[in-house]
């Protein structure tokens, strides 16, 4: 299957991974078998990591907090930023971890059910990290949008019933 | 009083009620309805494109335009129609109409005499028709088949043609069949249409959506420019319906006889949305693309859907309608649609609201997502079930 193909199923997956292989199949006009075994191919290669779903966990009534937090490190020699980024992503209240371009270096998302939970995870294990050279905690207030989704999008289908 | 109003004109009350009309009244009473009969994209207009008009109404951008548009507007226009191999010369020969419907009126009553036959391949769009009519025109139909894909062939055109015949309309990508001409097959008419001295309105505004070939446009064909006017719009490929900015390309001489009546009847286009078909023109090849990648998927889900239901339905090419047989069921396009709203909630459009030659058949749009077309076929399925 092509290159561009196997983006398309990517495309559609990720907009709803319940899609059968059968209307995978019909969408991009290739036989199931191939499109099975393109999918097999996309997760053994890890390009596909996990099926999940969008959730509002503003709306699920679950207390948890999220914080955004911009983390300076000092690189180490010969292993760049991956050791501690490591080390960093190992934690289980550590949802993301990026290497940034800019001001500084880690971008790392925290997820906890109180303030004080995640407050003393910064304090007492993220900036005691060996190389951690400063953090700076921001606490997410409301997400609108995520991963490509408006929660709560308001425009609805505003057509006319028929038109010509 | 009675009196007073048969003295109206006769040309317009002789004209028939839109077909889609009494159906889409029947519809708007309905709740929970799937709509598979909406003519225009689902998506709505890209924000970049929103934001244009936004930012030209913070900058007082309120009055009018120069009568053919914005000269910004008609340099991206020309530009546009290059990939067309279309060369227009925005200065002269390109003029901003509201919505590619203008231009088609226009069109028509720029060419047409009193009595003049225009050949309309059918099933056709709704307005192509009663614009003729009330331009002093005779419509003529020429019917396409699904045995040819809903293409115009030369073979039936000349069938058709007469010592009075002077305009071909063509609808390609078509409204309501999802047919589209390649460069060849509009060869071939061309040779006819140089042959009996016609001019052609050639109506491109599903240009950008043809799935697996390119868009050919008889306007780039040897000898056909002088005598072709081309109408198109942002309707469709940058999901502007609502905007209705469309624009017609012709040589000068037909161009400014066009261009008259534009001026006295309307002026010109809004200028918000004049400056937001800049922005869609310039930067909005990205969503585009992307709108077309989406259509393709849903086109092959909706046919191969229908076709897992026992209809007969032919591949659609081009813009985003499929339009089964329903033949097999033994009902009218009326009825079957009809039955279908009431007891299966499915709205469609009955083939002859696009001329007798639609009759059998039903439009079905694919403007719209993937799990409406899904339910829809699920419920269409049954409705069809029941009818055996």
């Amino acid at each position: 299957m092509d290159q561009k193909k196997k983006m398309a199923i990517l495309h559609l997956l990720h907009e709803d991974a319940h899609r059968s292989i059968d209307t995978l199949s019909v969408m991009v006009g290739e036989p199931k078998e191939q499109v099975t075994e393109a999918i097999a191919d996309l997760e053994k290669s890890g390009v596909i990591v996990r099926y999940g779903a969008v959730v509002n966990w503003d709306k699920a009534d679950s207390s948890r907090v999220t914080a955004v937090i911009d983390v300076k490190v000092t690189p180490q020699r010969e292993l760049g930023f991956d050791a501690i980024a490591e080390r960093i992503y190992r934690f289980k209240e550590v949802v993301s971890v990026a290497l940034m371009s800019g001001s500084y270096d880690l971008q790392v998302i925290v997820e906890g059910r109180k303030i004080q939970e995640v407050a003393q995870f910064v304090s007492e294990k993220l900036s005691t990290i060996e190389n951690v050279t400063s953090t700076t905690t921001q606490f997410r207030l409301k997400t609108y949008k995520f991963d490509g989704v408006i929660f709560d999008d308001h425009e609805g289908d505003q057509r006319l019933v028929v038109a010509p | 009083m009675n009196k007073l109003y048969e003295r109206l004109s006769p040309t317009v009350s002789q004209l028939p009620p839109s077909g889609i009309r009494r159906f889409f009244d029947l519809a708007s009473e309905m709740e929970d309805i799937i709509s598979l009969g909406v003519g225009e994209p689902d998506f709505v207009t890209p924000w970049r494109v929103r934001e244009a008009c936004v930012y030209a109404l913070e900058r007082g951008y309120t009055t009018y335009t120069s009568n053919r548009g914005l000269p910004e507007l008609r340099t991206a226009i020309a530009n546009y129609l290059q990939r067309f191999s279309l060369e227009y010369d925005p200065s002269q020969e390109l003029m901003v109409t509201v919505g590619g419907s203008e231009a088609i009126d226009i069109a028509l009553r720029t060419l047409l005499c009193p009595g003049d036959e225009v050949l309309i391949p059918e099933p056709a769009y709704v307005s192509y028709y009663p614009c003729a009519t009330l331009a002093g025109g005779v419509p003529v139909a020429v019917t396409t088949l699904a045995k040819d894909d809903f293409k115009l062939t030369p073979k039936n055109l000349r069938e058709k043609i007469t010592a009075k015949s002077k305009v071909l309309v063509l609808c390609y990508p078509n409204n309501p069949t999802g047919a589209v001409m390649r460069q060849e097959e509009l060869s071939q008419i061309a040779e006819i249409v140089l042959e009996h001295d016609l001019f052609v309105i050639s109506d491109e505004i599903y240009a950008e959506l043809t799935y697996g070939t390119h868009h050919a446009s008889i306007a780039a064909l040897k000898g056909m420019k002088e005598r072709t006017v081309l109408v198109s719009g942002m309707s469709k490929a940058f999901a502007m319906t609502g905007w209705r900015i469309g624009y017609a390309a012709a040589p000068l001489e037909i161009l400014q006889e066009m261009l008259k009546i534009h001026q006295y009847t309307i002026m010109c286009a809004p200028i918000m949305g004049q400056m937001a078909a800049v922005e869609a023109l310039k930067n909005g090849e990205q969503d585009k693309e992307r709108m077309i990648e989406d259509y393709d998927q849903r086109r092959r889900l909706i046919v191969q859907g229908l076709r897992s239901i026992g209809l007969s339905c032919h591949e659609p090419q081009g813009a985003f309608y499929a339009f089964p047989d329903i033949t097999s069921t033994g009902l009218s396009s009326q009825d079957f649609a009809q039955g279908l709203l009431r007891h299966a909630k499915v709205a469609v459009v009955p083939g002859d609201a696009f001329g007798q030659s639609g009759q059998g058949y039903v439009r079905c749009s694919y403007a719209t997502s993937v799990e409406q077309i899904e339910h829809a076929i699920e419920r269409i399925g049954k409705y069809v079930a029941s009818l055996q």
